[in-house]
């Protein structure tokens, strides 16, 4: 459907022009490209709707059901008017062998053009006989999905990098999707969207990227986006002045923690977890809807050997010293140095000193010189 | 040998003035240091806490002023009677040159009004060199004006109380010898405790006996320079042959020193420092040939007999001796990486106010008293 | 040579034979920790930069905030000062992304008094503004006494006493272990806010034993780090780093109650690298070869007075 077609500012599907330009608008600005609202209106609306393959291995739905929380677009947007959701487990209507026909039927249509989003982690021990579908493993599934895919998105912690089934002492062997690439030697590129779940603004918005300029956007050496994943919690903290300043709640529900302080004491891996949460928020009710901002520290569920690894309330390590730089360097340059004024009064008496030094001892010359042709020199 | 009397003559002359302008300067802003605090007038910080106030003013100045030390061991314990002209003149600028030494320590300590502390035996610190200096230091500006003061009594023309002092003069006098040799090698050991913090050039378990040895030869030196210095500036004779055997001494003094100062750098390994070349190496390779040209110079008889070669050594070896103190107390003191410090203006103006109070009053006195022997006119 | 002159030299030379004789009764012991001695430990690999401790100190302290330039609006100071009496620095190298390794990494260092077992300070001041206590081992400042000549900023191989320059009445200002809070029952304030356990309170022996038992641990494994205080119930659990094995302050100096880890080398993070003898102890040493007892010197004055009194009484013989 053309934008063109709705000129008469007549709403079209249920949606206004003017909230669906907002949309875009709003995607625009997640992805931290202001003023791109227009381009993504245009590549949303003009192609036939991209098909996307969604497999769900070891998962808990919870990517699915956070997507479900989505305002822009909702869920039933995104679906409806958007993408072409070709194969879901949860929302597919059809169920058993139908379900798996219209897969094959799908593939075979969309060959390389599909968007295969894989959420879960893959077991690969005992040949990945631990998550079946349908009879086939979910390991062999992927390989066969992905491998026709144009690209692949890893939706969720488990699917980034092993997430909740991958914890110690993994008896499944959950492995991340990405790995499982670099193993098979599978090269349809992938981006990982980690979060237990991830913000449901971060999957849409890598989405659409690729359907607007046919292109991945910019990547970390893990494959998440850098406009998600690129900084720190700790750096976008709204209680990180508290931890500049050494206040810390102590205990859940003490005066402190009442205040707002940092959470750092309480087991915080802000310091070590790259995420936009702070930022980005949860469920668009405003400011403070994050763990921290409810009051319970951030347990990194982004970021591979943080979440689920480290104890819940063992303290964080700093990924690395992050600003405000104020924190002086060991050598850094103190005292007082030369100045103008001292350097040329020091000098110009060092001069004179020497000057009249110089000028009695030519004059005392002289006289040795007239006393010794004189021969008056008493011995 | 001739008495000595008094130059006459008029207290304010062109030199006179040129000092007391300098004075005024420096005395306007030490009151802006006792109202604004040493940080307003220098450049001192917490890694340099100690400047040019306490390397010249006190360390170099009183090495200056051992004129009346080096002339009281040659005359009154070597009984060199023939030097006993040059004993006053000298004693007076050891006198001005330790209370001047004295007043910059007033103004240099930041709590002044506690300094008596010093003396109340439940502050004493044994273990501290400072002590022992402060103390030394402070008795023997006592014993320089005690020393001083039968010249005192006879422009005062009191008589009997000249008579008493000439008898217990020689408490004085050997007390004025022994309390020198303890300070002038404490003010070296001043540096032992600062360890790393002094270059290995100059930081070694001899330089107590370095500054000894050193202030010794710069009170010969400066007896000669200033004996010189005043006889041109007052147009008097030179007392060439006096001052040509006091230089004879300095060879071989010389040589102690400089045979400690390289043996002891070479055993401990350090000598490579000075091929670095950097500023310190520099400073020492000047510090070093400033000792070198006296001795060489006074090593000839002929050169002893010059009044110009006398002036140089002499200049020579209060520099060597100055310089000497002044890299061991600042050049070669590294307090760790990015500390610096150079003395501001008001601080070296301060210390030049100092000197030409001291010169002032060199003058009134030498003209007033009598301090300078009866010497022919040039 | 005159009979004068001849007589001095003898006498001197007997005094110098005496001084000689009596050197090694005179050489000056190394002090010794006292057994209830406290202190703190510091692990640069657990310190997180967060600067609780420095905040902590201002306020246990009465200090003033400290501002590095007109344009500052917190406390930031560049090193300790009048006002700052503990400091968090760090030191970075290449991209400085990596903590505590010395490739493209970064380390804090906490900075204040050592509290040496030996201090140079007390041994340098002439007044004995500058003590250490007998029991714990503080080394404490006493304005009452001080005469501002500095000489303890001289002597410290740390130099951890800071002068107010910019005051009519200054003081020497340093951290005092926040000995004033002991009788609370309470301990150093620095330790007492860090969450991390990077600086802990406690007894000298005890935090020398925690110490040594880390170099033992294996880098990557779980340990319940104590936190504020050896003592502590409160943990921090976490996994080891890989520490340099060095105990800094335990001999450095002639040892120290604040003692310190660290992965990077400790010369890189601005610690001075000290022999085992103190300064004091070298300084001491040869002052009381020559002057102890005031032997040296007596013996020299008795010379000086029989030759001064010789020359100046010539008219008597």
């Amino acid at each position: 459907m053309k934008l063109e077609e709705a000129t008469d500012g007549s709403p079209v599907s249920g949606v206004s022009r003017r909230d669906f330009i907002k949309f875009c608008s709003a995607v625009a600005a997640t992805l931290g490209l202001p003023g791109m609202g227009d381009q993504i209106a245009e590549a949303v609306t003009t192609q036939k709707r991209p098909p996307v393959l969604w497999l769900s291995a070891q998962e808990c739905t919870g990517c699915t059901e956070s997507l479900l929380r989505t305002n822009h677009p909702t869920l039933d947007r995104l679906i409806l008017e958007l993408i072409s959701l070709e194969y879901h487990e949860t929302l597919l209507a059809g169920s058993g062998k139908q379900a798996e026909d219209w897969r094959q039927k799908s593939m075979k249509e969309n060959q390389g053009k599909y968007i295969l989003v894989v959420d879960g982690s893959i077991p690969v021990k005992d040949n990945g006989i631990y998550c079946k579908i349908g009879g086939k493993t979910a390991l062999a599934l992927l390989e066969e999905m992905s491998t026709q895919a144009a690209a692949v998105i890893a939706i969720g912690s488990c699917a980034s990098w092993g997430g909740i089934p991958s914890a110690d002492p993994n008896p499944t062997g959950a492995t991340a999707v990405h790995e499982i690439f670099k193993s098979k030697g599978i090269k349809t590129p992938c981006v990982n969207i980690p979060g237990c779940p991830p913000n449901p603004y971060n999957f849409l918005s890598t989405v659409l990227y690729f359907l607007t300029f046919k292109k991945l956007p910019e990547l970390d050496e893990q494959a998440r986006p850098k406009f998600a994943y690129g900084r720190l919690i700790h750096e976008n903290c709204e209680r990180r002045p508290h931890f500049d300043a050494g206040r810390f709640a102590l205990q859940f529900g003490d005066d402190d923690h009442r205040k707002g302080y940092c959470l750092y004491k309480l087991g915080c891996k802000g310091p070590e977890t790259f995420a936009n949460c702070p930022i980005q928020l949860f469920n668009d009710i405003g400011s403070g809807a994050w763990p921290v901002g409810t009051g319970h520290p951030c347990f990194g569920c982004t970021e591979k050997g943080v979440g689920f690894t480290k104890p819940l309330h063992s303290p964080a390590s700093p990924k690395y010293f992050t600003p405000p730089s104020i924190l002086p360097r060991v050598d850094a340059t103190r005292g007082h140095g030369l100045t103008i004024a001292g350097v040329a009064v020091a000098a110009g008496i060092a001069g004179a000193a020497l000057g009249a030094g110089a000028v009695t001892a030519k004059k005392l010359g002289k006289e040795d010189e007239e006393q010794e042709k004189s021969g008056s020199r008493e011995k | 040998m001739t008495e000595s009397k008094p130059l006459g003559g008029k207290i304010i002359t062109k030199p006179f003035l040129v000092c007391a302008f300098f004075f005024a300067i420096a005395a306007v802003l030490l009151v802006k240091r006792f109202i604004y605090g040493i940080g307003a007038v220098s450049n001192l910080s917490d890694g340099y806490p100690w400047g040019i106030w306490i390397a010249y003013d006190v360390v170099t100045g009183t090495a200056i002023a051992c004129g009346g030390y080096s002339m009281a061991l040659l005359v009154y314990i070597f009984n060199k009677g023939e030097y006993h002209p040059l004993v006053k003149p000298a004693l007076l600028a050891s006198m001005f040159g330790y209370t001047l030494a004295g007043f910059s320590v007033m103004f240099d300590i930041g709590r002044y009004w506690q300094a008596y502390n010093l003396f109340l035996p439940k502050y004493f610190q044994l273990n501290s060199v400072m002590f022992e200096v402060a103390l030394c230091v402070s008795l023997y500006i006592g014993v320089l004006w005690m020393e001083f003061s039968p010249t005192l009594a006879e422009w005062l023309q009191a008589k009997g109380l000249k008579k008493t002092l000439d008898r217990v003069i020689f408490i004085f006098i050997a007390i004025g010898i022994l309390l020198p040799t303890m300070h002038q090698s404490s003010l070296g050991s001043l540096l032992l405790i600062a360890g790393k913090k002094v270059s290995p050039l100059w930081h070694t378990g001899f330089l107590p006996l370095l500054f000894l040895i050193s202030a010794i030869t710069m009170g010969f030196a400066i007896v000669i320079f200033e004996s010189i210095i005043s006889s041109v500036g007052f147009k008097r004779e030179i007392e060439t042959p006096i001052l040509s055997k006091l230089a004879g001494i300095i060879p071989f003094l010389l040589s102690i020193y400089l045979v400690v100062r390289f043996a002891d750098i070479i055993i401990r390994g350090k000598i490579g420092l000075v091929f670095a070349f950097d500023l310190r190496a520099v400073m020492f390779i000047i510090e070093n040939i400033l000792y070198i040209i006296p001795a060489v110079i006074l090593f000839s008889a002929e050169n002893r007999r010059k009044n110009r070669q006398l002036f140089i050594a002499a200049g020579c070896l209060l520099l060597a001796g100055s310089v000497y103190r002044f890299n061991a107390f600042l050049v070669g003191f590294d307090p760790g990486a990015g500390w610096q410090y150079f003395p501001s203006f008001s601080e070296i103006m301060i210390t030049l106010g100092v000197i030409s109070l001291e010169i002032m009053g060199y003058m009134i006195f030498v003209k007033k008293m009598p301090v300078l022997s009866g010497v022919r006119q040039a | 040579m005159d009979i004068k002159r001849r007589n001095f030299l003898k006498i001197a030379a007997g005094g110098g034979l005496l001084l000689a004789g009596g050197v090694p009764a005179m050489a000056r012991e190394p002090k010794q920790l006292s057994p209830e001695a406290v202190g703190i430990l510091y692990d640069a690999t657990a310190c997180i930069g967060c600067r609780a401790c420095q905040t902590a100190c201002k306020q246990y302290n009465d200090m003033p905030v400290e501002h590095s330039s007109p344009d500052s609006v917190w406390d930031d100071p560049v090193d300790l000062s009048s006002k700052t009496l503990n400091i968090i620095k760090v030191y970075a190298t290449g991209s400085g992304l990596n903590k505590d390794t010395e490739i493209d990494g970064y380390s804090f260092i906490k900075r204040h008094c050592m509290h040496c077992v030996d201090p140079a300070c007390v041994s340098a001041c002439p007044v004995s503004a500058l003590k250490k206590n007998a029991g714990t081992g503080v080394v404490s400042y006493d304005k009452g006494a001080c005469i501002g000549c500095r000489y303890c900023q001289l002597a410290c191989p740390y130099n951890i006493p800071k002068f107010e320059y910019d005051k009519a009445f200054p003081q020497i200002r340093k951290c005092q272990l926040c000995e004033h809070r002991f009788k609370d029952n309470k301990f150093s304030a620095c330790c007492e806010f860090c969450p991390t356990g990077a600086s802990i309170f406690g007894k000298v022996s005890d935090l020398l034993t925690e110490a040594k038992k880390r170099l033992t641990l294996k880098p990557g494994e779980y340990y319940n780090y104590p936190v504020a205080h050896i003592k502590s119930a409160q943990v921090s659990y976490r996994p080891v780093a890989k520490y340099l094995p060095r105990v800094y302050g335990e001999k450095e100096g002639g040892g120290s109650q604040v003692l310190m880890l660290a992965a990077i080398p400790f010369e890189k993070l601005g610690m001075p690298a000290l022999d085992e003898q103190s300064d004091a102890a070298f300084s001491e040493n040869i002052q009381h070869t020559v002057y102890k007892g005031m032997i040296g010197p007596g013996v020299l004055l008795a010379g000086l007075l029989f030759a001064a009194y010789k020359n100046t009484h010539k008219n008597d013989e």
